[in-house]
């Protein structure tokens, strides 16, 4: 029931968005979700947009993570 | 690779967090609950569980739509569907759920019309193909997917489409989780919040069990890099002994969540006591359709009586869902109840807590 990925919009016509993760297609009603653009990702449950993907939020809890598994490799190459 | 997908799988920064959790973690058990079947999943298909200390017990909770609807909403679904002229639509996984003496599948056998749709706009689809037919939808689920069968029934009220409406059995996620805490049956540290609930709600819904039970909630995506962030941001928060509710779902969830969308829902439901499958009446955790629309409740719309319901002997689907026992204690786990036969609602959907187990357990 609940595709739990991000899509991409590939298309919009009226209500309905298309969009696409990994070759595959989805319809996406826009009720819940007018302001949407083509290119902006969204997560698809039952057929609804029930939320736009915050990409700077997305890439800003990447980034933290990438800042620690870095600097604990360059603690541990001084180790040895 | 999958963009925004990929990246939250990444072993190396996966790793840089399991190291901290296990600096981080203290030395006594830490219980955290996770209420989304979606998070079950996470866990058992990434083994999180292998990942971090023994001491943090990560426990299931009630949160698959199609395993908490009452067994006499199936017994309902089956009489209406026996009614002349009636097609029933609904999700996928209901469909295999046995209610008190048979299945919508095992009664498709026996003519009647039940058709699986991927949205319940597919359902109004089907109203207008047949004019000369009553569609009911099932509507179960959460505040994800109540305010999708929300904007279905308006539209259908927008758009005169007479013959078209919903059994409702929406659910409501924290009055099921203050349910748990108020049985006293479990003693929990933590809450793994689901997600796409609080993209829809926002995550203040959760501000209470912080405030008045003392305990943390973290909204948690649902790759493993976000289920073990969470895990750590639960411990940080016990460890300096503080109860708040904090999102680390950020780049789905806003604080405030989707107010289209819980305006929808409220325009069209009112809070209502619903019957848990396994765990009894909760109060105010329910919706049930506003009296606005009325002509698409199909409650109303259908007389139907049905008997007492029954869940089938030695199942333990409750018990499971209270996260007081795991499948493995059910004695028809895997030699009676199968995926291809399921005794009980956890063991249907892929979100069930034994069909996840049944998946991934290697014994
Ligand atoms: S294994 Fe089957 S019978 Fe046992 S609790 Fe799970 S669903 Fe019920």
């Amino acid at each position: 029931m609940c595709l739990a990925i991000p899509m991409k919009v590939i298309e919009i016509k009226d209500n309905e968005a298309v969009a696409e993760v990994g070759g595959a297609r989805y319809r996406a009603n826009l009720t819940l979700l007018p302001d949407i653009k083509i290119g902006e990702y969204i997560i698809v449950h039952a057929g609804f947009a029930i939320e736009k993907l915050d990409e700077e939020a997305a890439l800003e809890t990447l980034q933290i993570w990438q800042d620690i598994a870095e600097f604990t490799e360059k603690r541990q190459n001084r180790k040895r | 690779m999958l963009k925004y997908i990929d990246e939250f799988r990444n072993p190396q920064l996966i790793r840089s967090i399991v190291d901290k959790i296990h600096q981080e973690c203290p030395d006594r058990t830490i219980k955290l609950m996770e209420v989304c079947g979606g998070h079950t999943n996470t866990i058992f298909k990434y083994g999180i569980q292998k990942l971090i200390p023994d001491n943090i017990k990560l426990i299931s909770g009630p949160g698959c739509p199609v395993c908490v609807t009452d067994n006499s909403f199936i017994d309902k679904a089956v009489k209406i569907a026996h009614l002349d002229d009636v097609i029933i639509t609904t999700f996928g996984d209901m469909i295999r759920v046995p209610g008190s003496t048979t299945s919508l599948q095992k009664e498709k056998g026996k003519g009647i019309d039940v058709r699986i749709c991927y949205s319940p706009m597919d359902a109004i689809q089907i109203a207008k193909d047949n004019p000369e037919n009553e569609v009911v939808f099932l509507g179960i689920g959460f505040e994800t997917t109540a305010p999708a069968v929300a904007a279905a029934i308006q539209y259908s009220s927008n758009n005169r489409i007479t013959n078209f409406s919903v059994l409702s059995a929406h659910k409501t996620m924290p009055y099921a989780m203050k349910g748990l805490l108020d049985s006293g049956e479990i003693d929990l540290h933590g809450f793994i919040c689901p997600g796409h609930v609080s993209s829809i709600t926002g995550i203040h819904i959760y501000d209470f069990i912080a405030e008045d039970y003392g305990i943390s909630c973290v909204v948690s995506g649902f790759e493993p890099l976000d289920m073990l962030e969470s895990i750590l941001m639960l411990i940080r928060l016990i460890n300096r002994q503080e109860s708040r509710v904090e999102n680390q779902y950020t780049r789905s969830v806003k604080e405030n969540g989707n107010p289209n969308a819980m305006q929808l829902m409220m325009n069209v439901f009112d809070e209502s006591d619903t019957n848990w499958r396994g765990i009894g009446v909760i109060s105010k955790s329910g919706l049930k359709i506003k009296k606005k629309y009325q002509d698409f409740d199909a409650n109303l719309k259908f007389d139907v009586v049905v008997e007492p319901s029954k869940e089938y002997p030695g199942c333990i689907c409750g018990d499971i869902m209270r996260g007081v026992k795991v499948p493995t204690d059910c004695k028809l786990f895997k030699k009676i109840c199968t995926p291809e036969n399921p005794k009980g609602s956890c063991m249907v959907s892929d979100e069930g807590t034994c069909a996840t187990y049944f998946k991934y357990f290697p014994h």
